[in-house]
């Protein structure tokens, strides 16, 4: 328990030290998970809209794959992420290993099936209570998976924050492909293992309450933003 | 043929629809058996009949919502994929949109090709014509469910459809909104629009009906004028089904 | 509804606006988790850095991983400390020439309580026959690092066959020096360690050194080019300038000078012929 109080102080030293190093390295956590779910969404909102709106066969094996995906172990995309972009893999040409877009990259794998099954199951049900309706004033599949996507926009920001969240927590991909390179990889959850490793758990429990604080805030905005918005909307 | 009903409906119209023979089927029962008719222009035509008898399922096949399993739906000049669309419905409950009510007209303007400006004159035209200019930028879900079914008739309206079919509108609304949305209704037939009305509400019946078409297990055993039908249906079963219907 | 779209866009675009200074100019080192947890690099390449310009970046594995990125022709250059697989790699072609840097020692780390009766004992292999005899819990890396390998050599020159000995007293982690040295912590349990990532350890629990000195327990560390003839995407010119730079007076000179607690971590010995 000395280490949790030891741990408190150290976060709010931190914090209000505003170490330069410190700031660089949530920053960066910011920029590549930021960076990271608006990829996911650019990508998973139409395809699960897509897919929620749309019949085919095989299309239940589709919708449980990509639910599966959701699950998809952190370090085996890092894995396969890094063979594909080490020089001596087939994207090698392109230098990305050990650099912040290859943590975009991955962390975009990762949460890209979050977004769009979950966002397919929304656009789902919506689907089902405006079907009808849709079909009756002509729209097309298209049309109408754009349309139910900004009418569903409440729940969305849920699944926003979730991929968010997911981006903002995960260690096992980033560190394979960024090599936790002090000054350029080096992100909150990589430094929290870098300092556990050390031994220095009070630093590392004091990272991680800067970062817990961090996604707080974030979730907090969302929520004030989307209970205003929603209340004129219904 | 009234001049409002000649203007909307040409050599093009989509009337007359002609029903042969159609036959619907779904998970092992046979929900409308051998239905043929012919709907024309001018005439309101309502449908009633029990639960179950299948008066939704046959809306629905004639606006295309099902296909049947067999028989022909054939319109005069038929809607093709596209284009947008000259026959429009409104259900039950009112299908709205995380929208102002503005929003959800002109949506539906939107779809059918209609640009801004238009589009936005339009749905203002349409709201002002149900009563409800003033609510034009409120959120449509937040309105009463007689304001919601109206917002839902000024959608349908904006769009001047050739017909018009409505699935037990009033169902859910108390007598004062029942009211309002049967003036839309008859404002709607004197501009030009053919009226296919499913309602349980005989009163309603009686009050919008040129002819009644009575379905009886999926089979339509009578089409009467409406003040006949209300007298001396022609029918043992439509007799039977009035009677249980008409409060005592 | 406008309004927080764009917020959120501005919000999103002002991160990505934080580019990290766009540094034409850098290598990449493989190295292992003792260089880099002792703080040895926290301390040196700034120095380096202001001096050339050249960013260094560290990618810090174990030692059989280390060397693994180098073939792979994903680092420039390749700082390890296990000279026998350091010359596998030069074998292979894999690397240019090997420049021995510095080196530091092992320490034999254990609980103060001490089960096996090692402390204070000047000989590695006797001290791991009694842990051995004693079924002393002991924390093994496991990784396939410099001192994974050390370790196991250690238990071969001692007459031990691990795979028969080995049993639930030995602890194979598969972790870094760190994370290993956590574990032996919780279990109060024996483990080789380097030097440095010893003096930089915070969670040392009830452990201490129990055994040291010994000539065997000299940890070697050796830089090596990775070969631009079989990767052409190495930085040959800037990679030897690192290394240069390394063994040169001034290199050497700052590796002594890095000091935990008054205590000098690593011992500089590039003009030494035998290292």
């Amino acid at each position: 328990m000395n280490s949790l109080s030891d741990a408190v102080v150290r976060a709010a030293q931190l914090i209000a030290g505003a170490d330069p190093k410190l700031l660089e390295i949530v920053l960066l956590s910011l920029r590549v998970s930021l960076t990271s779910i608006a990829l996911s969404c650019l990508f998973g909102l139409p395809l699960g809209a897509a897919i929620a709106v749309s019949r085919f066969p095989g299309r239940r094996g589709v919708v449980v794959l990509l639910n599966a995906m959701m699950g998809l172990p952190p370090v085996v995309v890092g894995l396969l992420v890094y063979l594909l972009l080490s020089r001596a893999g087939p994207l090698g040409e392109l230098g990305l290993l050990f650099t912040p877009t290859a943590m975009v990259i991955a962390q975009t794998i990762l949460i890209t099936p979050i977004v769009a099954a979950l966002s397919r199951q929304v656009v789902e049900d919506a689907w089902r209570e405006y079907r009808e309706q849709l079909r009756s004033l002509g729209e097309t599949r298209v049309g109408a998976a754009m349309t139910l996507l900004w009418d569903v926009r409440f729940s969305l920001v849920t699944i926003v924050l979730a991929g968010f969240g997911r981006a903002a927590a995960e260690v096992g991909a980033v560190i394979i492909v960024g090599g936790n390179i002090d000054g350029v990889t080096r992100v909150m959850t990589t430094a929290i293992a870098l300092e556990t490793s050390k031994g220095d758990l009070p630093l590392a429990l004091g990272l991680g309450i800067v970062l817990l604080t961090i996604v707080l805030a974030l979730n907090a905005a969302a929520f004030v933003v989307k209970e205003a918005a929603q209340r004129r909307y219904g | 043929m009234t001049n409002a009903q000649a203007a909307m409906h040409g050599p093009r119209s989509l009337l007359p629809l002609r029903i042969e023979s159609v036959v619907f089927e779904a998970g092992g029962r046979r929900i409308i058996d051998r239905v043929s008719l012919t709907l024309e222009v001018g005439t309101r035509s309502v449908l009633v009949g029990a639960n179950g008898a299948g008066k939704s399922v046959l809306l629905r096949l004639c606006h295309g919502l099902l296909r049947p399993t067999s028989g022909a739906i054939a319109w005069n000049a038929p809607e093709f994929p596209g284009e947008p669309r000259r026959q429009a419905m409104v259900f039950q409950r009112p299908v709205l949109l995380r929208r102002s009510a503005l929003g959800n007209v002109a949506y539906a303007l939107a779809v059918a090709g209609v640009r801004s400006p238009e589009r936005e004159a339009r749905a203002h035209e349409a709201l002002r014509k149900v009563g409800l200019e003033a609510l034009a930028a409120s959120p449509a879900r937040v309105l009463s469910g007689g304001e919601q079914q109206r917002v839902a008739l000024a959608r349908a309206w904006a769009l001047r459809p050739e017909v018009l079919f409505l699935d037990e509108p009033t169902a859910n609304l108390d007598p004062g909104a029942t009211h309002e949305i049967e003036g839309v209704i008859r404002a709607m037939h004197a501009a030009g629009t053919k009226i296919v009305l499913v309602t349980h509400n005989l009163g309603q019946a009686r009050r919008l009906g040129d002819e009644v078409l009575f379905l009886h297990q999926g089979r339509l055993l009578e089409r009467t004028p409406a003040d006949r039908f209300f007298q001396r249906p022609a029918s043992a079963e439509a007799a039977q089904f009035l009677e249980g219907e008409l409060p005592w | 509804m406008v309004t927080t779209r764009r917020v959120f866009l501005g919000f999103v675009l002002a991160c990505l606006g934080f580019a990290a200074p766009a540094q034409e100019r850098f290598i990449t080192v493989a190295s292992t988790t003792s260089t880099e947890q002792s703080g040895l690099f926290g301390y040196l390449l700034p120095i380096y850095e202001k001096q050339t310009g050249v960013q260094v970046r560290v990618v810090a594995l174990g030692t059989g991983q280390a060397l693994d990125v180098g073939r792979r022709g994903d680092a420039d250059v390749v700082f390890v400390h296990a000279k026998a697989a350091e010359e596998k790699f030069l074998a292979e072609g894999e690397g240019v020439k090997r420049y021995p840097v510095m080196y530091n020692d092992f320490v034999l780390i254990g609980p103060k309580s001490d089960p096996a009766k090692v402390g204070g004992g000047k000989d590695i292999l006797a001290a791991l026959k009694k842990i051995e005899v004693a079924n002393a819990p002991f924390v093994s890396r496991g990784d396939r690092s410099g001192t994974h390998m050390a370790e196991l050599a250690y238990w071969k020159e001692a007459g031990i066959d691990l795979d028969k000995a080995k049993g639930p007293w030995y602890r194979d982690t598969g972790q870094g020096m760190g994370p290993a040295l956590n574990t032996a912590s919780s279990m109060n349990a024996y483990i080789l360690a380097d030097r440095g990532t010893w003096l930089a350890f915070k969670n040392r629990g009830d452990l201490t050194i129990l055994v040291e000195g010994d000539k065997r327990l000299f940890n070697q560390y050796g830089v090596m080019l990775v070969n631009p003839a079989k990767h052409p995407s190495v930085k040959k010119e800037l990679g030897q300038q690192f290394i240069d730079w390394l063994v040169s007076p001034t290199g050497q000179k700052a590796i002594a000078g890095y000091k935990i607690n008054g205590e000098q971590l690593f011992y500089p010995n590039a003009n030494d012929p035998s290292a």
